[in-house]
């Protein structure tokens, strides 16, 4: 998982940290049970995608695949880029 | 500091008025040298949002960006985006939404002429106006 440089003190200053799982939700439970602190800045309370971080797999965006549930295949990067935006 | 040569500054300022009537927007890839930050190329994103508003960057922009700064060692510096109608200050939507206290935020004005272009750092909420040198 690919990590933006805002979530990378929680890993230790790593911007990629292996991880393994069948979804991108179990990847993100995955590496928040390794680096507490992920999970949050990345889902709400009701486990949904935060409105202000985009979540890619390879180059795709999951909410234009099926979200959470997207599907993850071996050697995949899964990529967390919070939105850019403003008034 | 902000280092902004000529040609990027006025990409930029191009990027903005071709987005007209909505807010301009994009990205900043270069390099951090201590306290400066010295642009080498600005990225034009599409205004998702097709706002005079507000804006978004096109994730997909935004992707690729931080891939082509992790492959050519660079970095993204920050973001700018228009003001089509007010003064190139944060509004609150800006500083609410201002994701990371490193980066540079950058303004620009179409309300005046010529064209305004301020930079400022955003850490908790706190607005700071920093220099923007031309080459």
């Amino acid at each position: 998982m690919r990590l933006p440089s805002q979530l990378r003190a929680l890993v230790g200053g790593a911007g990629e940290v292996p991880v393994e799982a069948n979804t991108v939700r179990d990847a993100i439970i995955a590496v928040d049970e390794a680096y507490p602190g992920i999970a949050f800045r990345v889902l709400d309370d009701r486990g949904a995608l935060r409105r202000f971080v985009n979540v890619f797999v390879a180059d795709e965006d999951v909410r234009f695949l099926d979200g959470l549930d997207t599907r993850l295949e071996a050697g995949q990067t899964v990529s967390l880029v919070p939105a850019v935006a403003g008034g | 500091m902000l280092s902004l040569e000529r040609h990027l500054r006025d990409a930029m300022i191009a990027t903005c008025i071709r987005a007209l009537p909505d807010e301009g927007c994009g990205l900043l890839l270069g390099v951090r040298e201590s306290e400066r930050s010295v642009v080498r190329d600005v990225i034009a994103s599409e205004n998702v949002l097709h706002s005079a508003k507000v804006y978004e960057i096109d994730s997909k922009v935004l992707l690729r960006a931080h891939r082509r700064a992790d492959e050519e060692g660079l970095e993204v510096l920050g973001v700018f985006h228009s003001h089509t109608h007010t003064e190139a200050y944060p509004s609150p939507t800006d500083i609410a939404q201002a994701p990371d206290p490193a980066w540079q935020y950058v303004l620009v004005s179409l309300r005046d002429v010529p064209t305004v272009v301020r930079t400022y750092r955003i850490v908790d909420g706190a607005v700071s106006e920093d220099e923007v040198v031309g080459h």
